[in-house]
């Protein structure tokens, strides 16, 4: 137990002690960063799903977006609730646990388990906070590879993710091309545009406008920065959300009452809501994660790291993409995955991109949208086919 | 009921995606433009064993193709050729569209530029039913393959085989093969000289190549 979550003693700190299954890489084996700094000894936490085949050939990794974690599947540790991707992943669902062998692995710089900011710095004893060192999207998936090379696999059947875990799913392809076979990058960008860095500013400004950040020193003075964090979470809510949506869900209803109280009171629906994904936010998340993961996708353009030409980070590239957005996504728009599938073709690369028509934004990809779960079972069966795996038949094959 | 619609059969999308499939190289690089639910890629991926990839406008046709395990890509193919790289397809395949792209020139163009050759296969509106429908009725032909009223007929842009030949000939490509299809996709009577075509092809394909 430590004073990090002193709201509610009883509980386990993730952040320390993860109720999933940790990789430990000691001294010995530290992780080279993108900044130059070496990180060690160091820690991924991870869950799997399904069973690994006799040659490790049916590996499906997932990739969490910004406030996700491993927990995909199952019961989450924190908040009690279901896995955030359990619409997708379980047996006979589009990844299939019956047939593969699913990974997720804690992002570095997040606090379920993975080394980040509220880890302890085997410097100090003490959380490393900001002297935790600014990671990148490309060190997040040096350290997923590493505990992939760790699990004796060599290629990935799939990478696969939505938002955050998308910009990974596109660093695997760059920069691991031959380990994996097939990419679904979700609703997801392969650079953050100044738009999302200055949402991102926004929520990090509240947070470390909050007196009970201490400099990021708060998990030792034995406070934590819930109003900043949840005003970065309301703030951040928004933009995965569409107004349509909005309206739809909201419009201007009031919240158990018919009339307005002439106050500050929470005299909407939609007011309400915020308010309530913001208190619920800063139960389960660390806020200096928060700072370091925004700073990772802030610092995402995979064009720059090839010469500033996208299809140069594809290039020659064997890996079957499969490229998703939503029409309502405005966080990460259709235009961004459209450039994405000009550079894929610019390099010769195999690649579908669909569209999905939804109200629902950019969460469009982690909600009940049935033409996601048919695109992937397409996309995921017929990779299957290609690599020599099992594929039930299906209404759709007839 | 027109007397001039015409019988639907079942053969006729099966016969027509042969006769085009047996335009293309085996194992060759093949981009088909408006490739609808995928069923000619499919055909060129199984029997011609190609690297067969597709542009189509409909989601729901996307979705089936990427069910089929086929890699296509949701988009406009007026606006979308652009982007890919010149001379990265054997052949560019327009099949049963060219009427219904807003520039039907400058597609062609863009075909021709990525890929060697560009197969283009499309309704003649020159054929003796539809003048004959256009002088008895004084109305926009409807046929059972042309079934859209005038106002709400996504083919905006009806050719003639001599008007697609004069079009070749301006754009200065070469015509590598052509031939007049029956309304099954069959090539109609070898013995029909060339000139008459236009009147008794319910559709044309045409192979290009670049000069």
């Amino acid at each position: 137990m430590t004073r990090h979550h002193a709201a509610d003693p009883d509980k386990r700190n993730e952040a320390i002690e993860p109720s999933s299954l940790v990789a430990h890489f000691g001294p010995d084996e530290p992780l080279a960063l993108e900044s130059g700094e070496s990180l060690g000894p160091w820690s991924i936490a991870y869950q799997a799903y399904g069973a690994l085949n006799a040659d490790k050939s049916n590996a499906i990794l997932l990739c969490h977006a910004l406030t996700g974690d491993q927990h995909v599947a199952n019961i989450n540790p924190v908040t009690g609730k279901s896995g955030w991707w359990e619409t997708m992943v379980g047996p006979g669902k589009p990844y299939d646990t019956d047939r593969f062998f699913i990974l997720c692995a804690n992002v570095l710089g997040s606090c379920l388990g993975t080394t980040g900011p509220a880890s302890l710095d085997p410097k100090t004893g003490k959380p490393y906070a900001l002297n935790f060192p600014v990671v990148t999207i490309r060190d997040m998936v040096n350290a997923q590879a590493r505990l992939v090379d760790r699990l004796g696999i060599e290629t990935l059947f799939c990478v696969a993710g939505g938002s955050m875990g998308g910009m990974q799913v596109l660093e695997w392809a760059a920069s691991h091309p031959e380990r994996v076979f097939s990419a679904m990058p979700i609703a997801t960008a392969a650079k953050h545009t100044a738009q999302n860095i200055a949402f991102h500013e926004v929520g990090r400004q509240a947070v470390m406008a909050d007196p009970d950040w201490h400099s990021g020193r708060y998990l030792e003075e034995g406070t934590r920065p819930e109003k900043g964090l949840a005003v970065a979470r309301m703030a951040a809510h928004i933009t995965y959300l569409s107004e349509q949506a909005l309206h739809r869900k909201f419009g201007r209803n009031f919240q158990d009452r018919s009339a307005p109280t002439f106050s500050f009171d929470a005299d909407f629906e939609v007011e309400s809501y915020l308010r309530y994904q913001g208190r619920s936010f800063v139960e389960r998340f660390d806020a200096n994660s928060y700072l370091f993961l925004t700073r990772a996708m802030d610092y995402f353009d995979l064009a720059k790291d090839h010469d500033g030409v996208l299809a140069r980070a594809f290039k020659g590239s064997k890996t079957r993409f499969c490229i998703v957005s939503f029409t309502s996504d405005w966080l990460f728009p259709t235009r961004d995955s459209r450039a994405i599938v000009h550079a894929l073709n610019a390099a010769g690369a195999s690649v579908s991109f669909v569209e999905i028509e939804t109200d629902k934004g950019h969460d469009a990809f982690l909600l009940n949208v049935p033409e996601l779960f048919e695109t992937t079972r397409g996309f995921i069966d017929s990779a299957a086919r290609a690599r020599g795996l099992a594929v039930p038949k299906r209404r759709a094959e007839a | 009921m027109s007397p001039l619609e015409i019988n639907a059969d079942a053969a006729f999308a099966r016969v027509d995606l042969l006769n085009l499939a047996s335009m293309v190289e085996p194992g060759s690089r093949v981009l088909d433009v408006g490739c609808g639910d995928g069923s000619l890629l499919r055909l060129l991926a199984e029997k011609r064993s190609v690297d067969a990839r597709g542009i189509e406008l409909s989601q729901s046709g996307v979705n089936l193709c990427v069910a089929k395990g086929l890699s296509v890509i949701q988009g406009d193919a007026d606006t979308d050729l652009v982007y890919y790289p010149d001379g990265s397809f054997d052949y560019v395949i327009l099949s049963q569209t060219l009427q219904a792209m807003r520039q039907p020139r400058v597609v062609l163009e863009h075909m021709l530029r990525i890929g060697q050759r560009a197969i283009v296969s499309f309704p003649n509106f020159g054929h003796w039913k539809i003048r004959l429908q256009l002088l008895t009725s004084g109305r926009m032909p409807v046929t059972k393959n042309l079934s859209y009223s005038w106002y709400e007929t996504p083919n905006i842009h009806f050719c003639t085989i001599n008007d697609f030949i004069d079009l070749v000939d301006e754009m200065g490509a070469v015509i590598e093969q052509a031939s007049a299809l029956d309304r099954f996709g069959r090539p109609v009577e070898m013995s029909l000289p060339r000139a008459m075509w236009n009147l008794f092809g319910e559709q044309a394909v045409f192979v290009l190549s670049g000069k």
